[in-house]
Protein backbone atom coordinates (compact mmCIF):
# COMPACT_ATOMS: atom_id res chain seq x y z
CA UNK A 1 0.00 0.00 0.00
CA UNK A 2 2.50 2.43 0.97
CA UNK A 3 4.52 1.58 -2.27
CA UNK A 4 1.88 2.61 -4.54
CA UNK A 5 1.28 5.91 -2.76
CA UNK A 6 4.73 6.71 -2.94
CA UNK A 7 5.03 5.32 -6.87
CA UNK A 8 2.26 8.12 -7.60
CA UNK A 9 4.48 10.59 -5.51
CA UNK A 10 1.71 11.69 -3.62
CA UNK A 11 3.69 13.36 -0.95
CA UNK A 12 5.83 15.49 -3.31
CA UNK A 13 3.07 17.26 -4.96
CA UNK A 14 4.18 17.75 -8.52
CA UNK A 15 3.88 21.25 -10.66
CA UNK A 16 4.04 21.74 -13.75
CA UNK A 17 3.64 25.21 -15.05
CA UNK A 18 3.97 25.06 -18.61
CA UNK A 19 2.39 21.74 -19.07
CA UNK A 20 -0.63 23.58 -17.35
CA UNK A 21 0.00 26.31 -20.04
CA UNK A 22 0.07 24.32 -22.53
CA UNK A 23 -3.34 22.14 -21.69
CA UNK A 24 -5.08 25.60 -21.27
CA UNK A 25 -4.15 26.33 -24.94
CA UNK A 26 -5.02 23.24 -26.44
CA UNK A 27 -8.70 23.97 -25.19
CA UNK A 28 -8.65 27.24 -26.13
CA UNK A 29 -7.72 25.86 -30.04
CA UNK A 30 -11.50 23.72 -29.57
CA UNK A 31 -13.02 26.92 -28.59
CA UNK A 32 -11.43 28.13 -31.44
CA UNK A 33 -12.53 25.77 -33.87
CA UNK A 34 -15.63 25.86 -32.59
CA UNK A 35 -16.52 29.50 -32.89
CA UNK A 36 -14.83 29.07 -36.22
CA UNK A 37 -17.19 26.63 -37.40
CA UNK A 38 -19.75 29.24 -36.49
CA UNK A 39 -17.76 32.07 -38.55
CA UNK A 40 -17.37 29.72 -41.56
CA UNK A 41 -21.28 29.00 -41.75
CA UNK A 42 -21.57 32.92 -41.55
CA UNK A 43 -19.08 33.37 -43.82
CA UNK A 44 -20.67 31.21 -46.45
CA UNK A 45 -24.23 32.73 -46.11
CA UNK A 46 -22.97 36.03 -46.15
CA UNK A 47 -21.69 35.28 -49.65
CA UNK A 48 -24.96 33.84 -50.49
CA UNK A 49 -27.20 36.53 -49.17
CA UNK A 50 -25.15 39.40 -49.45
CA UNK A 51 -28.07 42.02 -49.68
CA UNK A 52 -30.37 40.57 -46.98
CA UNK A 53 -27.34 40.76 -44.43
CA UNK A 54 -26.73 43.82 -44.97
CA UNK A 55 -30.27 44.82 -44.38
CA UNK A 56 -30.78 43.01 -40.95
CA UNK A 57 -27.44 44.27 -39.61
CA UNK A 58 -28.72 47.93 -40.01
CA UNK A 59 -31.34 47.00 -37.49
CA UNK A 60 -28.26 46.09 -35.21
CA UNK A 61 -28.27 48.88 -32.38
CA UNK A 62 -24.41 49.94 -33.28
CA UNK A 63 -23.85 51.99 -29.80
CA UNK A 64 -24.93 49.13 -27.79
CA UNK A 65 -22.33 46.80 -29.83
CA UNK A 66 -19.37 49.36 -29.64
CA UNK A 67 -20.19 50.37 -25.93
CA UNK A 68 -19.85 46.14 -25.41
CA UNK A 69 -16.76 46.26 -27.19
CA UNK A 70 -15.04 49.08 -24.89
CA UNK A 71 -16.44 47.44 -22.06
CA UNK A 72 -14.96 43.98 -22.87
CA UNK A 73 -11.67 45.46 -24.52
CA UNK A 74 -11.18 47.11 -20.52
CA UNK A 75 -12.12 43.84 -18.92
CA UNK A 76 -9.10 42.42 -20.67
CA UNK A 77 -6.98 45.04 -19.97
CA UNK A 78 -7.56 44.29 -15.93
CA UNK A 79 -7.69 40.59 -16.59
CA UNK A 80 -4.19 41.02 -17.60
CA UNK A 81 -3.27 43.72 -15.21
CA UNK A 82 -4.53 41.40 -12.40
CA UNK A 83 -2.06 38.23 -13.64
CA UNK A 84 0.34 40.91 -13.82
CA UNK A 85 -0.06 42.37 -10.02
CA UNK A 86 0.17 38.50 -8.43
CA UNK A 87 3.28 37.85 -10.73
CA UNK A 88 4.93 40.97 -8.75
CA UNK A 89 3.57 39.86 -5.58
CA UNK A 90 0.48 42.70 -5.30
CA UNK A 91 -2.28 40.32 -4.02
CA UNK A 92 -4.53 43.09 -3.21
CA UNK A 93 -4.36 45.14 -6.70
CA UNK A 94 -4.35 41.85 -8.24
CA UNK A 95 -7.91 40.95 -6.46
CA UNK A 96 -8.79 44.59 -6.77
CA UNK A 97 -8.74 44.54 -10.79
CA UNK A 98 -10.57 40.91 -10.95
CA UNK A 99 -13.29 42.38 -9.23
CA UNK A 100 -13.04 44.91 -12.02
CA UNK A 101 -13.13 42.52 -14.49
CA UNK A 102 -16.65 40.56 -12.69
CA UNK A 103 -18.16 44.08 -12.48
CA UNK A 104 -17.44 44.52 -16.24
CA UNK A 105 -18.15 41.31 -17.13
CA UNK A 106 -21.47 41.40 -15.51
CA UNK A 107 -22.24 45.11 -17.06
CA UNK A 108 -21.48 43.44 -20.62
CA UNK A 109 -24.60 40.92 -20.00
CA UNK A 110 -26.91 43.96 -18.83
CA UNK A 111 -26.02 45.71 -21.77
CA UNK A 112 -26.49 42.20 -23.83
CA UNK A 113 -29.90 41.75 -21.98
CA UNK A 114 -31.67 44.67 -23.34
CA UNK A 115 -29.85 44.22 -26.39
CA UNK A 116 -31.26 40.86 -26.74
CA UNK A 117 -34.98 42.31 -25.35
CA UNK A 118 -35.31 45.19 -27.72
CA UNK A 119 -35.13 42.66 -30.27
CA UNK A 120 -37.36 39.98 -29.10
CA UNK A 121 -39.88 42.98 -28.40
CA UNK A 122 -39.78 43.69 -31.93
CA UNK A 123 -40.53 40.09 -32.31
CA UNK A 124 -37.04 39.25 -33.89
CA UNK A 125 -36.52 35.90 -31.90
CA UNK A 126 -35.58 32.50 -33.64
CA UNK A 127 -38.59 31.45 -35.35
CA UNK A 128 -40.62 34.17 -35.07
CA UNK A 129 -43.43 35.03 -37.32
CA UNK A 130 -41.81 38.34 -38.09
CA UNK A 131 -38.27 36.20 -39.28
CA UNK A 132 -40.62 33.77 -41.20
CA UNK A 133 -41.93 36.98 -43.25
CA UNK A 134 -38.89 38.47 -43.77
CA UNK A 135 -36.38 37.49 -47.25
CA UNK A 136 -34.35 33.78 -45.77
CA UNK A 137 -30.75 35.67 -45.77
CA UNK A 138 -32.53 38.00 -43.04
CA UNK A 139 -34.05 35.34 -41.05
CA UNK A 140 -30.38 33.23 -41.27
CA UNK A 141 -28.74 36.50 -40.28
CA UNK A 142 -30.61 36.91 -36.78
CA UNK A 143 -30.55 32.76 -36.22
CA UNK A 144 -26.43 33.15 -36.79
CA UNK A 145 -26.74 36.69 -34.40
CA UNK A 146 -28.75 35.20 -31.97
CA UNK A 147 -26.73 31.76 -31.68
CA UNK A 148 -23.20 33.23 -31.75
CA UNK A 149 -24.05 36.06 -29.74
CA UNK A 150 -25.67 33.70 -27.29
CA UNK A 151 -22.25 31.12 -27.43
CA UNK A 152 -20.47 33.95 -26.23
CA UNK A 153 -22.81 35.43 -23.62
CA UNK A 154 -22.92 31.55 -22.08
CA UNK A 155 -18.93 31.69 -21.94
CA UNK A 156 -19.07 35.15 -20.55
CA UNK A 157 -20.85 33.97 -18.23
CA UNK A 158 -18.50 30.75 -17.61
CA UNK A 159 -15.65 33.33 -17.82
CA UNK A 160 -17.34 34.82 -14.54
CA UNK A 161 -17.60 31.76 -12.45
CA UNK A 162 -14.37 31.12 -13.08
CA UNK A 163 -12.54 34.11 -12.18
CA UNK A 164 -14.74 34.31 -9.07
CA UNK A 165 -13.71 30.56 -8.11
CA UNK A 166 -10.17 31.68 -8.67
CA UNK A 167 -10.46 34.94 -6.85
CA UNK A 168 -10.95 33.42 -3.68
CA UNK A 169 -8.27 31.35 -4.18
CA UNK A 170 -6.14 33.93 -4.68
CA UNK A 171 -7.59 35.71 -1.34
CA UNK A 172 -7.42 32.30 0.93
CA UNK A 173 -4.05 32.19 -0.78
CA UNK A 174 -3.85 28.81 -2.69
CA UNK A 175 -3.30 30.69 -5.71
CA UNK A 176 -0.29 33.19 -5.24
CA UNK A 177 3.01 34.63 -6.60
CA UNK A 178 5.00 31.53 -6.61
CA UNK A 179 2.15 29.50 -8.05
CA UNK A 180 -0.56 31.85 -10.24
CA UNK A 181 -0.66 29.43 -13.29
CA UNK A 182 -5.03 29.10 -12.78
CA UNK A 183 -5.08 32.94 -12.82
CA UNK A 184 -2.92 32.93 -15.77
CA UNK A 185 -5.17 30.19 -17.48
CA UNK A 186 -8.34 32.26 -16.30
CA UNK A 187 -7.40 34.99 -17.93
CA UNK A 188 -6.29 32.93 -21.11
CA UNK A 189 -10.06 32.30 -21.65
CA UNK A 190 -11.16 35.93 -20.49
CA UNK A 191 -8.83 37.05 -23.63
CA UNK A 192 -10.17 34.47 -25.91
CA UNK A 193 -13.89 35.70 -24.62
CA UNK A 194 -12.73 39.35 -25.78
CA UNK A 195 -11.20 38.46 -29.01
CA UNK A 196 -14.37 36.44 -30.39
CA UNK A 197 -16.33 39.54 -29.64
CA UNK A 198 -13.42 41.66 -31.62
CA UNK A 199 -14.59 39.39 -34.48
CA UNK A 200 -18.05 39.90 -33.83
CA UNK A 201 -18.80 43.27 -33.93
CA UNK A 202 -17.88 43.93 -37.61
CA UNK A 203 -19.13 40.61 -38.59
CA UNK A 204 -22.96 41.45 -37.10
CA UNK A 205 -22.58 45.32 -35.41
CA UNK A 206 -20.60 46.91 -38.69
CA UNK A 207 -22.28 44.98 -41.70
CA UNK A 208 -24.84 47.75 -42.75
CA UNK B 1 9.38 42.68 -34.90
CA UNK B 2 9.28 41.14 -31.14
CA UNK B 3 13.54 40.24 -31.51
CA UNK B 4 14.62 43.81 -30.26
CA UNK B 5 12.29 43.87 -26.97
CA UNK B 6 13.69 40.39 -25.20
CA UNK B 7 14.06 42.23 -21.92
CA UNK B 8 11.98 40.06 -20.35
CA UNK B 9 12.19 35.97 -21.26
CA UNK B 10 14.84 34.17 -23.55
CA UNK B 11 11.49 32.83 -25.34
CA UNK B 12 13.06 29.50 -24.79
CA UNK B 13 10.72 28.67 -21.63
CA UNK B 14 7.01 29.39 -20.33
CA UNK B 15 8.34 31.27 -17.16
CA UNK B 16 8.73 34.40 -18.11
CA UNK B 17 9.51 38.07 -15.87
CA UNK B 18 6.43 40.33 -15.28
CA UNK B 19 5.61 42.82 -17.82
CA UNK B 20 5.02 46.42 -16.81
CA UNK B 21 1.22 47.46 -15.92
CA UNK B 22 2.35 51.10 -18.70
CA UNK B 23 2.63 48.33 -21.66
CA UNK B 24 -0.75 46.59 -21.24
CA UNK B 25 -2.42 50.00 -20.81
CA UNK B 26 -1.00 51.13 -23.94
CA UNK B 27 -1.57 48.41 -25.77
CA UNK B 28 -5.36 48.99 -24.55
CA UNK B 29 -5.31 52.56 -25.36
CA UNK B 30 -4.31 50.84 -29.02
CA UNK B 31 -7.11 48.57 -29.36
CA UNK B 32 -10.10 51.45 -28.11
CA UNK B 33 -8.14 53.70 -30.92
CA UNK B 34 -8.26 50.59 -33.65
CA UNK B 35 -12.07 49.78 -32.42
CA UNK B 36 -12.81 53.98 -33.24
CA UNK B 37 -11.27 53.85 -36.61
CA UNK B 38 -13.57 50.56 -37.05
CA UNK B 39 -16.54 51.95 -35.82
CA UNK B 40 -16.15 55.42 -37.67
CA UNK B 41 -14.98 54.07 -41.08
CA UNK B 42 -18.21 51.86 -40.89
CA UNK B 43 -20.26 54.52 -39.83
CA UNK B 44 -19.09 57.58 -42.61
CA UNK B 45 -18.16 55.10 -45.45
CA UNK B 46 -20.74 51.83 -45.28
CA UNK B 47 -20.11 49.24 -47.86
CA UNK B 48 -16.69 48.56 -49.45
CA UNK B 49 -14.60 50.82 -47.62
CA UNK B 50 -16.19 50.65 -44.17
CA UNK B 51 -15.55 46.54 -44.71
CA UNK B 52 -11.82 46.63 -46.09
CA UNK B 53 -11.24 48.68 -43.15
CA UNK B 54 -12.82 45.98 -41.03
CA UNK B 55 -10.92 43.70 -42.33
CA UNK B 56 -7.60 45.24 -42.04
CA UNK B 57 -8.09 46.67 -38.98
CA UNK B 58 -9.79 43.51 -36.94
CA UNK B 59 -7.00 40.93 -37.30
CA UNK B 60 -4.53 43.65 -36.06
CA UNK B 61 -6.67 43.93 -32.97
CA UNK B 62 -6.70 40.24 -32.67
CA UNK B 63 -3.09 40.14 -32.71
CA UNK B 64 -2.58 42.63 -29.78
CA UNK B 65 -4.69 40.67 -27.73
CA UNK B 66 -2.95 37.46 -28.67
CA UNK B 67 1.00 38.88 -28.82
CA UNK B 68 0.15 40.97 -25.52
CA UNK B 69 -2.67 40.42 -23.12
CA UNK B 70 -2.31 36.18 -23.60
CA UNK B 71 1.40 36.70 -23.51
CA UNK B 72 1.79 35.12 -26.97
CA UNK B 73 4.69 37.18 -27.47
CA UNK B 74 6.92 36.48 -24.56
CA UNK B 75 5.61 32.37 -24.84
CA UNK B 76 7.93 29.57 -26.26
CA UNK B 77 8.43 29.36 -29.86
CA UNK B 78 6.17 25.60 -29.61
CA UNK B 79 3.22 28.13 -28.64
CA UNK B 80 3.42 29.71 -31.53
CA UNK B 81 3.82 26.60 -33.56
CA UNK B 82 0.73 25.43 -31.90
CA UNK B 83 -1.58 28.40 -32.62
CA UNK B 84 -0.16 28.79 -36.29
CA UNK B 85 -0.95 25.37 -36.71
CA UNK B 86 -4.76 25.70 -35.13
CA UNK B 87 -5.75 29.09 -37.34
CA UNK B 88 -3.76 27.70 -40.30
CA UNK B 89 -6.41 24.53 -40.08
CA UNK B 90 -9.11 26.98 -40.06
CA UNK B 91 -7.97 28.67 -43.08
CA UNK B 92 -7.48 25.37 -45.04
CA UNK B 93 -11.59 24.78 -43.34
CA UNK B 94 -12.45 27.95 -44.76
CA UNK B 95 -10.59 28.03 -48.02
CA UNK B 96 -12.11 24.29 -49.40
CA UNK B 97 -15.82 25.26 -48.12
CA UNK B 98 -15.21 28.51 -50.45
CA UNK B 99 -13.86 26.65 -53.23
CA UNK B 100 -16.64 24.42 -53.62
CA UNK B 101 -19.36 27.05 -52.52
CA UNK B 102 -18.25 29.64 -55.52
CA UNK B 103 -17.26 27.16 -58.28
CA UNK B 104 -19.74 24.60 -57.72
Amino acid sequence: MSDTTLAHGAHAPHKDYEGAKTGMWIFLFTELLLFGGLFLVYSVYRTLYTHDFHLAAGHLNVPLGVTNTFVLLTSSLTMVLSVTALQKGDRQSALNTLGWTLFLAGLFLVIKFFEWSAKIEHGLYPGSPVLKSLPAGEGLFYGLYFVMTGLHGFHVIVGMILLSVIAFQVKSGRVHQGDFVKLENAGLYWHLVDLVWIFLLPLFYLTN
Amino acid sequence: MHDNTHAHGDGRTAEHAPQPYGLFIKVWAALMLLTCITVGASVNWPGAVGTAVAMAVTPVKASLVLLFFMHLKWEPPVFKIMFLTAVGLMAVFFGLSFFDYLYR
